[in-house]
C-alpha cells in the first residue's frame, strides 16, 4: 500500500515540477529572447513581468476546445496527452542525486532513450488527426527529423554507457565524482578518484566523449523540435506545424511537453556526459572543495544548476541561429553527425580496452 | 573538405552566438530617449531600445505631425484649410461682420466671425496641409499625439467659443447692415431711375 502511495506523490511532486518549470522556462525564454533583441521582454503583469506565464496559463485554461468537423476526434485529443505524458514518464529514469532517482532501473538509458520517441508518435497523430495540410507537413517533418536524430544521439549515448559499462542511470552518474566505485583517470592518465569535480566528468575521462556530447547535443536540440531545427513548427511557412489547430488546454499540454523535453534531454545530457549530479569543483590538496560540495542536496543543486544552464544556451541557440532547410538537416544528421558518432563509439571501445 | 566544412560552421556560429551574447550582457543599458535633433543620436549603440510607452514618452518635436490646433483669434475665416483638406474634416461656418472686426496677431484685419470652426481628429490624416496654407498660421501640428475617448464624437475638437445667441446677434447685424445698405442702394436706383424719366 506504502509503495503505490509513495509512487502517486512522486508522480504528482514529478508533475508539479515539470509544470512548474514549464511556466518558469516560457518566462525565461521571453526574457531571454527579449534581451538578445534589445527589448524588455514582458514586464506588465508582477514585478519585472514574472506573473505573465501564469496568466498566460489562466488564459489557456478559460478557452474552449475546439475539435474541427473533419479532424479525427480520437487521434485529435489523444495526441497532446501522448507527447506530454511521453515527456513525463522520462522523468521517472532520472536520477537527481546520489540515490534520488523517481524508479531506479538497471537499463534507465534504454528506458529514457525508448520512451522519448514515443513523443513522435504523439506528434504524428496530433498532425494526422488535425486533417490539415500544414499540421501533417509538419507533423511528417517532425517524425522524419526525430526519427533521423535519434541514431546519432543514440550512438553518442552508447559511446558513453561503453565508457561506464553500465545502463543504470544512477550508476553512471556515480562514477563520475568522488564517489565511484573505481578508479577513474582524467585523460587517461591521471587518478581523479578522490579529486572529482569537474575532472572526473565522462567528457574528461575520455575526451572523444567532448566530441560525443556535441553530437548529443545538437541531436537533442533536434529531437525536442528547438530552432535552429524548429522546421516541424516553422511559424513563417506552416503556421503553427503540428499544434496548428489546437485551442486552450490541449495546447498548453503540447506546449508543457515541449518545454519538459528540453530539461529532460539537457539532463539526460548532464548525466551521461557532465557528471550528473557530482559537484564540478575538485579537491585541491588541503582545500576538499569537492568533499563540501557533495550530499543529497547538493547534488539535487547541481544537477538543477546544470541543466539550467544547458537549457539557458538552448535559448540562447535558439534566438541566434537562423532555420535549416530540410535537406540540410538530414544532410547534417546522415552525413555528419552519424559517421562521427559511429567513430566515437569506435574511440570509446578502444579507449575502454587500451587505457582505461 | 567536410572538416573545413564543420569547421567554419562552429566558427559562424559562434560569431553569431557572440554577438547575441553581447547583446545579452548589455542588458542593464539603456537607451535613452533623445531628440532625434541632438548630435549624439547615432552614439548610443548598445542597450535597450524599447520605450515603455505610456510610463515614458519619446521626445518629438513641439511642432510634431500630431494633432491640429487652432487659435481662434488670429483665423481670418478664408476657409483654405477646408477647402485644402483631402478628406474634408474641417468644417468652418462664417458670418460676415459689419466692418473689420480686429487684427491677428500678425496684423492682419478680420472681416469674418467664425461661429463654428470644427476639426474632426477621427478623420484626420494628419498630412499638415492646412497648417501650410493657413495665411496667418493660426492652425498647427502640435506635439500631442496619445488621445482616446470612449466616444467617437468627442474627437470633434470645437475650437470656435462663440455662443449661438452672439452669433444671432452678428447675423442680426449683417441683416440690418444688408438691409441699410439695400435700401441705399434701391433709394439710388429709384432715383436714377426718375431722373431718366424726367429727360
Amino acid at each position: 500500500m506504502n509503495f503505490y502511495i509513495i509512487s502517486i506523490l512522486l508522480a504528482l511532486l514529478l508533475f508539479s515540477f515539470v509544470a512548474a518549470f514549464a511556466l518558469f522556462a516560457v518566462y525565461a525564454e521571453r526574457k531571454i529572447a527579449g534581451f538578445i533583441q534589445d527589448r524588455l521582454g514582458p514586464t506588465e503583469n508582477g514585478k519585472y513581468g514574472s506573473l505573465q506565464t501564469l496568466a498566460d496559463i489562466l488564459k489557456l485554461l478559460q478557452k474552449e476546445f475546439i475539435i474541427p468537423s473533419a479532424a479525427d476526434k480520437i487521434l485529435f485529443s489523444l495526441a497532446p496527452i501522448i507527447i506530454f505524458i511521453s515527456v513525463y514518464m522520462g522523468f521517472a529514469g532520472l536520477p537527481w542525486s546520489a540515490g534520488v532517482i523517481p524508479i531506479s532501473l538497471n537499463i534507465g538509458v534504454v528506458y529514457i532513450f525508448a520512451i522519448i520517441s514515443i513523443e513522435s508518435i504523439g506528434i504524428l497523430m496530433a498532425g494526422w488527426g488535425s486533417n490539415n495540410k500544414y499540421s501533417l507537413l509538419g507533423a511528417l517533418r517532425s517524425v522524419a527529423q526525430v526519427i533521423s536524430y535519434e541514431i546519432p544521439s543514440g550512438i553518442a549515448i552508447v559511446s558513453a554507457v561503453m565508457i561506464a559499462q553500465t545502463l543504470d542511470m544512477n550508476a553512471i552518474a556515480l562514477r563520475q565524482g568522488i564517489g565511484t566505485p573505481e578508479t577513474i583517470w582524467f585523460l587517461g592518465f591521471w587518478d581523479v578518484s578522490h579529486v572529482g569535480g569537474i575532472f572526473s566528468w565522462h567528457i574528461f575521462q575520455a575526451p572523444h566523449l567532448i566530441i560525443a556530447y556535441a553530437i548529443y547535443f545538437i541531436a537533442s536540440l533536434a529531437e525536442c523540435n528547438r530552432a535552429p531545427f524548429d522546421i516541424p513548427e516553422a511559424e513563417s511557412e506552416l503556421v503553427a506545424g503540428f499544434h496548428t489547430e489546437y485551442t486552450g488546454l490541449r495546447f498548453g499540454f503540447i506546449f508543457l511537453g515541449e518545454y519538459s523535453m528540453m530539461f529532460l534531454v539537457g539532463m539526460v545530457g548532464v548525466v551521461l556526459f557532465l557528471g550528473g549530479w557530482n559537484t564540478p569543483l575538485p579537491n585541491i590538496g588541503a582545500l576538499k572543495l569537492a568533499d563540501w560540495t557533495s550530499g543529497i542536496a547538493w547534488g539535487i543543486f547541481w544537477t538543477f544548476s546544470k541543466v539550467l544552464v544547458i537549457v539557458g544556451v538552448q535559448m540562447w541557440i535558439r534566438w541566434t541561429l537562423p532555420r535549416v532547410r530540410i535537406d540540410h538537416l538530414m544532410d547534417l544528421c546522415w552525413k555528419v553527425l552519424t559517421p562521427l558518432a559511429f567513430l566515437c563509439m569506435l574511440c570509446s571501445g578502444v579507449w575502454r580496452l587500451l587505457i582505461m | 573538405m567536410i572538416i573545413k566544412k564543420t569547421i567554419n560552421a562552429f566558427v559562424t556560429a559562434w560569431k553569431g552566438l557572440a554577438l547575441t551574447l553581447k547583446h545579452f550582457l548589455s542588458v542593464n543599458k539603456r537607451r535613452k530617449s533623445i531628440d532625434i535633433k541632438s548630435d549624439n543620436y547615432f552614439d548610443q549603440k548598445e542597450g535597450i531600445v524599447t520605450v515603455q510607452y505610456p510610463h515614458e514618452k519619446m521626445p518629438v518635436p513641439e511642432l510634431g505631425r500630431y494633432q491640429l490646433d487652432v487659435v481662434i483669434d488670429d483665423c481670418i475665416v478664408c476657409d483654405l484649410c477646408a477647402k485644402i483638406c483631402p478628406v474634408d474634416c474641417i468644417e468652418i461656418e462664417s458670418i460676415k461682420g459689419t466692418g473689420p472686426i480686429g487684427v491677428t496677431s500678425d496684423g492682419t484685419t478680420k472681416r469674418l466671425y467664425a461661429p463654428k470652426f470644427d476639426i474632426d481628429m477621427a478623420k484626420c490624416m494628419y498630412c499638415g496641409l492646412c497648417t501650410a496654407v493657413c495665411p496667418t498660421e493660426c492652425i498647427t501640428m502640435t506635439d500631442t499625439y496619445d488621445r482616446s475617448v470612449t466616444n467617437v464624437a468627442e474627437l470633434t475638437y470645437k475650437f470656435s467659443y462663440m455662443t449661438p445667441e452672439e452669433a444671432k446677434l452678428r447675423r442680426e447685424e449683417l441683416a440690418v447692415q444688408q438691409a441699410e445698405k439695400q435700401a441705399i442702394k434701391d433709394a439710388a436706383l429709384l432715383k436714377a431711375a426718375q431722373e431718366k424719366g424726367k429727360i
